[in-house]
């Protein structure tokens, strides 16, 4: 049989449970053959999963849009060597079908996808805390109750905490010297003191430190009382800082739209 | 491996979409075995498409002459365009007999994560094309799945300020799918239930 499949897919299980039951989101999703997808899930129990989605292109697929990037999924997969195959999909939440009606939240939840695959560096490796954010960012966005740029920049920001890329805005990321620090250097991993700063740092107000800060704790109280300013140059320092961490520039962040 | 120039044959088969290599070698091996008049059409066929077919300087479909086939039909509706991704999506419209009007074909949809934004697509060509006030009616026959919708909402958004009607098909068509394995009947009722959209 000649199949457009990398050997093994959907057949031997190497040693993992053959047929396994998780819950994820769906990342992005690239055609295969004449009508199946290779899908790309950010699991709560498996991490990163690469999976085989048959059919689903064809308008009489029994998955319709289940499969969609941003939804989220209760799944039965097949392990196979190199990629798994869906066998069974239910919604949980169709948060990226609901948001594509938004230009702007669309290009927001295409950040945070790509940001979620990004920072997920090896597939199959449990990201708990990576999941559940993401799950809270586009169940936000989706909601449409708050600033979809806000929403992105807190996700963004908390993501890359999680992974240990945590932005410094209270002591200087270099001494520790306490107090209210007003020079930012992304690579240096946030504010600087006036001894420490480099050649180069960017000088950022009080408003956008104290906006990052609520964001990064999930203060949205406190991210609200932001103005416009503050705001766009938060949204700023988020971009470059996440360009920094990551080795390869995202290829969704130039088409985001800050309305 | 195999040697030079059979394994080029192989290297080029494989590129394309949906061919993995084990379906190249198979294709490879078969044009190896096929007649030499067969294989001869299909090469004519391959050079004659790159050099005589173009695409439409109007709507992008693919065309033989600056105009495409239904461009330059004068019994094409001009009053209606709409709106698909790519020049495969005329031919699935085309079939259902249900559309009189022209096209414009974007080249693809919206996907930031895959580094497709509005301006790689023909969506200043489409706005260009609306400006003398001829066309009353845009139905947007993007793909009913993420990428498809996102490229409709854009262009409901850009085109809505300016005054025509712009429609999305509608009841029939699941969401998650392409539009090109839509049956014919499916495709037509979809076309009927077609609903307004946008300001
Ligand atoms: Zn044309």
């Amino acid at each position: 049989m000649t199949s457009p499949y990398p050997a093994g897919s959907g057949s031997c299980n190497h040693g993992r449970v053959p047929v396994y039951r998780d819950e994820g989101v769906v990342l992005r999703t690239t055609p295969l053959a004449e009508a199946d997808r290779i899908i790309t899930v950010l699991t709560r129990r498996t991490g990163r999963v690469r999976a085989v989605a048959k059919g689903v292109r064809k308008t009489t697929s029994r998955f319709g849009s289940r499969l969609e990037p941003g939804t989220y999924v209760d799944l039965m997969l097949h392990s196979g060597r190199s990629l798994d195959t869906v066998t069974q999909a239910d919604i949980i939440s169709p948060y990226g079908t609901t948001i594509a009606l938004d230009y702007a939240r669309h290009t927001a939840a295409a950040v945070m996808l790509e940001t979620a695959e990004r920072l997920t560096s090896e597939e199959r490796e449990p990201a708990l805390r990576l999941f559940l954010l993401l799950v809270g960012g586009l169940r936000t966005l989706a909601a449409g109750e708050r600033p979809p740029a806000l929403v992105l920049d807190a996700y963004l920001l908390r993501s890359l905490a999680v992974s240990g890329y945590g932005m410094a805005l209270d002591d200087c990321a270099r001494c520790g010297e306490p107090g209210q620090h007003l020079s930012l250097t992304v690579g240096g991993g946030g504010v600087v003191c006036a001894q420490c700063r480099p050649h180069g740092a960017a000088s950022v107000s009080a408003g956008a430190v104290r906006l990052l800060t609520d964001l990064l704790r999930g203060d949205w109280d406190g991210a609200l009382r932001s103005d416009l300013r503050a705001r766009r140059e938060a949204g700023g320092i988020v971009a470059a800082y996440l360009q920094w961490h990551l080795e390869r520039g995202l290829r969704a962040l130039p088409h985001l739209e800050r309305a | 491996m195999y040697e030079g120039i059979v394994q080029d044959l192989i290297d080029e088969l494989g590129r394309l979409p949906g061919i993995g290599p084990k379906s190249a070698q198979r294709i490879a091996f078969h044009l190896l075995a096929a007649d030499p008049v067969d294989v001869r059409r299909l090469a004519v066929a391959l050079t004659e498409v790159k050099e005589k077919v173009r695409f439409c300087r109007s709507c992008f479909n693919v065309a033989q002459a600056e105009l495409c086939r239904i461009c330059a039909d004068p019994r094409r509706d001009q009053t209606l365009i709409c709106v698909v991704e790519e020049p495969k999506d005329v031919v699935a419209i085309e079939r259902t007999r249900e559309f009189r009007g022209l096209y414009h074909v974007l080249g693809g949809a919206i996907n930031p994560i895959g580094g497709v934004g509005p301006d790689d697509l023909h969506i200043r060509e489409l706005v260009a094309r609306l400006a003398d006030g001829t066309v009353s009616e845009l139905i947007l026959a993007t793909d009913p799945n993420t990428e498809g919708e996102v490229t409709a909402s854009y262009l409901a958004r850009q085109i809505g300020p300016m005054g025509l009607r712009v429609t999305r098909l509608a009841s029939g068509l699941p969401m998650g799918g392409d539009l090109e394995w839509a049956d014919e009947v499916t495709l037509g009722r979809a076309f009927e239930g077609r609903r307004v959209v946008g300001a």
